[in-house]
This record gives C-alpha cells, structure tokens and sequence, in this order.
C-alpha cells in the first residue's frame, strides 16, 4: 500500500473500532441510527474542517472558523427577524465568508505576517462583531427552514440521513474534488510541501494563499449556515473554541500540521471520531463531560504520536 | 539628528512603545482624571496602577510564552494549566495543607503540565502547536475532574494568603506588582546574564545548528516550555486568589492568545530566534490599557474585541518589513 494512505487507513480503522467497542458496550449503538446522528450533529465541524484542512495542508492555520460561525449564525437570525429571506441571507453571508477568508489571506502574504496571528486578530474581529450584531439569542421562524429540516433520506434501519449532513457530505465530496483534481488543489500541496520550491516552479504565491482562505472563508460560513438552520437561532457565542475541535479533527483525519501531507476524505472520519466519542460518552450516562475534553485530549496524543513515528519509519515528510 | 531619526525608525521597540502612550494620552483627554493616583486603606489606586494591576497575569503568562516562542515554539494549553493550578488549590484547602505549601503544590503541577509539552515537543519532536493543543484540549478536563474528585462543582475557598495575593499590598504598592517584579528581575538575569537566553535564541534561530555547535537543544526546548508552564502556574494563582473559586471551565479563557500577542506586539517573532523580556510586558501592558481605556471611554464593552482587533492588526502592519518597505516606496516616489 501507498504510505500516503496509511494515516487515513489508520484512522478509519480507529473510527470503525471505537464504533465496535460501542456497539459491544450497548444495546443500539450499532444503528444507522446513531450513525445519522454522529453525521448531523457533527456537520458542521467537519464542514468547518474542511475547510480547516485546506489551510493546514499549505502549511497555514485558520483560528477565525469558530467566530465565522458565530457571526453567521448571528447575522442569520437577526436579519430573519428583520423580515429576509434566508436563502437569501445565506447566499450573502457566505459571500462575506469568501471576502473575509480572502482578506485574510492577503494580509498573510502580502504584510507577510504569521497566519497565526491573522487569523487570531480575525477571530477577535469576527466575535467582537456578534457582539455588535446582538448580545441575545434569535430565534429563526421561516417556512424555508422548517422545509429544510425535513429532507430526510432514509437508510436502512432506523437511522435517516438528515439535511444537515447532505449538505456536510456533499460538500466533503466538493472538497475531495478541488483537492485531489483540480490544479488549484496541487498548488496547495505544493505550497504546503515546500514554499520556495513552488514559487520557483511558477506557482503564483500570493494567488494561491488568498484563494486557501477564501475557500476556508466559505466552508466556516457554511459551517455557521448550517449551524443556525439546524439549531433554528443565532446565538452571539455560538461556535466558541470550535476552531480548535476543527483543527483537531483535521489532525485525527491524518492530515500534519506542517503543511503538504494528508487528504480531504480524512477529515470526515476525524470528525465522525470526535463525534463518536461525545456519543459515547452519552450513552454511558454516568461519566461527565469533562471525560469528553480528557478522552479527546489522549485521542490525539495517541494520534499525534502514531503519525509522528508513521513520518519517521516511511519518511513522508522529514519534520524539519 | 537624521541618524537618531532612522535609528528610531530603525528600532522595534519604538512602535510598541509609541501605542501604548498614545493610548494613555487618547485615555487622559477621554477622561481627564486618568492619571489621578491617591492612596485608599493603605493602598495605591487609580487607572494607572489598575492598568499594571490587572495586566500581571497576562505579562506573567507572555514572559514564559516569550522564552518557548524564542525557541520557534508556541504553547496553548496556558489556559488549561491555570485551570488544573486553581483546581490544585481548591483540592488542597479542601485537604488541609497549611497554605503557602499549597502554592507550591500547584506551582509544582503546573511546572509539571508545562514539562509534559516540553516532553512532547523535544523529547517526541512533535510540532508545537498541536503537542500543546493536546493538554489545551484535555486541561481544562482534567481541572472539572480534579474539582469532581475533590470538592464538587467549582468549589469556593477562604484563604488569608491567596487574599492577600489578590488585594494585598505590600509599601503601597499591590503585592502582585511586586512579586511581578521580582520574577521579571530573576528571570531577566537567568535569561540576560547567564548564557541561557543565548542558547534559547540559539535553539529557535536553527536548532540542529547550535546542536553540532554543543548547546543541548532539546533540554533548552524542554526547559522553556517547564519554565513556561510554571509562569502559567503563577498566573493560575492570582486568577483563582481574585474569584476564591476553581472555575475550570472560565478562568484565563483565552489568556493564550492575548499572551501571544502580547509578545508579538513586543517585537518577538513566531519564526523564532529571540527573546525580548521586557518588550513582552510592554506588549502585555498595551493590551490591558487597550481594555481599560475601552471601559472608561462608555464604550460598550462589545466593541472591546474589535478595537483590539484593530489595534493589533495595525501595531502588526508598522512592523512587517513588507508594509514599511511598500511606505517608503510611495514617499520616494512622490518626493521625485
């Protein structure tokens, strides 16, 4: 096997085990039931990460996603109250993604500042703004949304696949698409993989850096258009420290932080395994939840530490 | 006088420093009893003395932060140290230890917290961020549980000691300044005057190099983050001394990332390679009386987030290399 794919095959064989040991631990855990559940309720982080991994491949980080969501879900509920339309607020909201996240990646490359830092001040930025936007919950009452809340598919068994998590699969399948097939997608491994060289080998730097943001810009506020449909309000912390379950999702999916290494596809089950811990958890009652925050953390230490010898035996990419 | 001018231009001190009094004057006109300093019970107090008052644990955070950036570093779980070190405390009054050894206790924890990523980062050679966001993720569960175990749901404390850390004062001066000073003055002289400082910078410029060249990289690397998570620890103290609870969930939420700016805004580079101490409580002190003056101008405090947005995303522009460059380019050519 291509030692390019072991890190997912290692994380799907983690997902699929922590899933087994579920269902060997309780009656219904091993439904299509649960698994819809997981996809839903999960959507929107692993749509987030998404995005997130796009950034984390060229080499970059994005803490903006948790805010983006926030001020998303914010700005959706108040101009609802205010009388629009939400498909039409969507569509200008997630223009705003697109513009912030290119902004963002202009600022990196152009002041040539640590995206770190960027993404940090757009965090604030994007928080300080919900604030403005309203300091309450909004309710969302349209009889779009509730018609988006019942497309359902149904799988076999009881579970049903529900709106919010075609919109996360058909977007992961956009994603797999740009990654993998379209020359925008190799410029990203590219930049990720080795900066210089990519520049040398006519990759437009500055393009490619805004475009990544821009991408990720729009994946967070789909991420926060889902969020408020799927929730029916704005909330103005909503999404808080949510950048950081992103990016751990896209670290669990196999993807390394030092740029260049990983795939799309990944990200989904790192995702679904964060998921499925919190399920876990729920289902055996008794535990609280900062059992979900310790058993998270000792995931992607195990993780961390996988991929770290994996990158040494088969030298996928030397850690500088 | 044109050579002092382009040294000043020259210098990156100079922008911190400029924001942080402009910031002072911008407060003195907005309220004109700004710089009003009287003494209440023994006590200094007034913005100014507030500003230094409530920038301690963020500076002490920034400084340990400042070493582990100076080895191309960065460490996130800062938050969740302070909460396992408020959990720390509340499990030992609940215990019965005398009080100063229950300081040590969770110095001791938080110094050990900040090993473990030290561990991770030169021991495991994982990357930073996420060897960091490891205990960052999980901390703060390990502090609720601590709580759990030992004393309930953020379990509150009486303690003459941690009071007198939080409000006390010692010469007038609140005690938390002083013993601010006290650990800048020590950790100046380990950093400045002895050779440590010289193989951090040594360890960040290019670690492989001062390897062959006899610094032993990875125990600098290991000792920044130890020193780090003990600053870390310190912080933890005050914070919990301030709200006589462990609060796991809440307490320095975000402190990471304001310590973080708050050694970029003082000059410290991500990229590594150096070290400025007493730029990074500049940094520290720029951020607080960003906050304060927001407050005393009746801004509402939404507006907080975004005006330190902006601030540091401006501090940030005058210092890139690029921007200045793209500056002087336009003078020079609308002189010709």
């Amino acid at each position: 096997m291509n030692s390019k794919y072991l890190p997912l095959a290692a994380t799907v064989a983690v997902f699929l085990s922590i899933f087994l040991i579920g269902g060997a631990l309780y009656n219904n855990f091993l439904t299509t039931r649960v698994f819809g559940n997981i996809l839903a309720d999960n959507s929107f982080i692993i749509i987030a990460a998404i995005g997130a991994t796009f950034v984390i491949l060229s080499g970059g980080i994005d803490l903006s996603v948790g805010s983006m969501i926030g001020f998303v879900g914010i700005s959706m509920a108040v101009l609802d109250s205010l009388g629009w339309n939400p498909l039409a607020t969507a569509a200008l909201l997630l223009l705003f993604g697109v513009l912030f996240g290119a902004f963002q990646g202009w600022v990196i490359d152009a002041l040539d500042i640590q995206p770190f830092i960027v993404t940090l001040a757009g965090l604030f930025l994007l928080r300080g703004a919900c604030f403005m936007v309203s300091l309450d919950s909004v309710p969302i009452r349209h009889d779009w949304v509730d018609f988006y809340t019942d497309i359902k598919i149904h799988l076999p068994g009881k579970g049903v696949l529900r709106s919010s998590a075609l919109v996360m699969l058909l977007s992961l399948v956009i994603g797999i698409y740009v990654a993998h097939f379209t020359r925008f997608g190799t410029n990203v491994y590219a930049v990720g993989g080795d900066r210089e060289s990519a520049r040398l080998m006519g990759v437009n730097i500055r393009r490619t850096t805004v475009k990544i943001y821009a991408f990720a810009g729009f994946y967070s506020a789909l991420a926060g258009v889902v969020y408020a449909f799927y929730t029916k309000s704005g909330y103005p912390l909503a999404g808080s420290t949510l950048e950081l379950q992103a990016i751990a999702a896209v670290v669990l999916g196999g993807t390394l932080l030092t740029g260049g290494v990983g795939m799309v596809a990944g990200t989904l089950f790192g995702g679904m395994i964060l998921g499925l811990i919190s399920t876990l958890i729920i289902f055996n009652g008794s535990l609280n939840s900062a059992w979900i925050l310790i058993s998270s953390g000792v995931l992607l230490f195990a993780f961390v530490v996988m991929h770290r010898f994996l990158v040494s035996s088969f030298d996928v990419k030397s850690n500088g | 006088m044109s050579e002092l001018l382009t040294r000043i231009r020259g210098s990156r001190a100079i922008w911190p420093l400029l924001a942080l009094v402009a910031i002072l004057i911008v407060d003195g006109f907005i309220s004109p009893n700004f710089f009003n300093i009287r003494i209440v019970e023994g006590r200094l107090f007034g913005n100014i003395i507030d500003i230094f008052y409530r920038a301690v644990p963020t500076a002490l955070v920034a400084l340990g932060m400042a070493l582990v950036i100076g080895t191309k570093g960065i460490d996130l779980s800062v938050g969740a140290i302070i909460a396992i070190a408020g959990a720390v405390i509340a499990w030992r009054i609940k215990a019965g230890d005398p009080h100063g050894l229950i300081l040590i206790w969770s110095l001791l924890v938080a110094m050990i917290c900040g090993g473990w990523n030290g561990f991770l980062v030169a021991g495991l050679g994982i990357q930073p961020i996420i060897a960091t966001l490891i205990l960052m993720v999980s901390g703060r569960g390990v502090g609720m549980l601590i709580n759990l175990l030992y004393g309930g749901t953020n379990p509150s404390f009486e303690s003459a000691l941690l009071q007198g850390l939080s409000t006390g004062s010692i010469w007038l001066i609140p005690t938390r300044i002083v013993l601010f000073a006290v650990i800048f003055a020590v950790l100046w002289f380990v950093v400045r005057k002895t050779a440590l400082g010289l193989f951090v910078e040594a360890t960040g410029g290019n670690a492989a190099a001062s390897q062959l060249a006899g610094v032993n990289a990875r125990m600098i690397t290991f000792a920044a983050y130890a020193i780090c998570g003990l600053m870390a620890g310190w912080a933890g103290i005050i914070l919990t001394a301030d709200i006589h609870t462990s609060d796991p969930v809440s307490v320095g939420l975000y402190i990471e990332l304001d310590a973080i700016l708050a050694v970029v805004i003082g000059g410290g580079s991500l990229a590594g390679g150096r070290i400025y101490l007493g730029m990074t409580v500049i940094g520290a002190l720029v951020i607080q009386a960003l906050t304060t003056s927001i407050l005393i101008s009746g801004l509402p405090p939404e507006y907080n987030l975004i005006i330190k947005a902006l601030v540091v995303l401006f501090v940030l522009t005058l210092q890139s290399e690029n921007a200045r460059r793209g500056i002087a380019n336009l003078f020079t050519r609308s002189a010709k």
